[in-house]
């Protein structure tokens, strides 16, 4: 299985901080099974440009190539806010 | 010097500043920015979240630039998260330089940076309930002036 952290305001719409997908052994996670794993009103919710996706840390840089494997570590991240 | 800090308690930016002065001999000038919860109608508290593997090397990232960008002899950057309540400092930047547009600038440069494009989450509790706060027009537009 994968782990998907939510942050700021996708948290709300997950239910929970952090989430964990179920992945078919040697199946990797691409952006649509990521979706299709997730509740409808958040699979939607990153489909905005605005929220970037990282892996194990990293940002990836077109998240519809997402490309992720079991124990790996998706973060999900909406526009930011600080200060 | 250089001081780059996430911070999960309550901090007294004036505990800093006189130390991070002192860390910068020769300086010509130093400049600070404390940012503290507004005291606005109705905000009972403020919670900032991160992301641990982004935020702190995204802060590192960013002093990176600064020192590329200005002259300086120090930068510190400081930045709370966790829950805080009005009054409470939430951001410290200090930057010491030779000379005075340096600092005056790096700081600057820094907290618009910290506002709108560092990994942090802002909401704020009020009577109803938790609302996020997203940046304002005026947050992209002061970003905005560093790029390009």
């Amino acid at each position: 299985m994968a782990t998907v952290v939510l942050l700021g305001k996708l948290a709300d719409l997950g239910g929970a901080p952090a989430l964990t997908v179920p992945l078919p052994l040697a199946a990797g996670l691409d952006w649509a099974g990521l979706k299709a794993a997730l509740p409808a009103m958040l699979a939607e919710a990153i489909e905005d440009p605005r929220v970037r996706v990282a892996v194990n840390g990293a940002l990836v840089p077109n998240k519809h190539k997402l490309q992720a494997g079991a124990g790996d570590e998706i973060a999900l991240l909406p526009p930011v806010s600080g200060g | 010097m250089r001081d780059i800090r996430l911070l999960d308690a309550p901090f007294f930016p004036g505990a800093l500043i006189g130390p991070f002065s002192n860390a910068n001999p020769g300086l010509g000038g130093v400049c600070t920015f404390v940012g503290e919860v507004r005291s606005d109608t109705g905000v009972e508290a403020l919670e900032l979240s991160h992301y641990a593997p982004l935020t702190l090397p995204g802060m590192h990232q960013l002093a990176d630039a600064a020192f590329e960008r200005f002259t300086l002899m120090g930068l510190l950057m400081v930045h709370r998260v966790g829950m805080m309540r009005p009054g409470e400092p939430i951001v410290c930047v200090s930057a010491a330089a030779l000379h005075r547009r340096d600092a005056l600038g790096a700081v600057d440069f820094c907290m618009d940076h910290l506002k709108s494009a560092a990994w942090f989450w802002k909401r704020e509790k009020r009577a109803d309930g938790w609302h996020w706060i997203e940046p304002r027009a005026q947050d992209h537009e002061d970003l905005a002036r560093w790029q390009g």
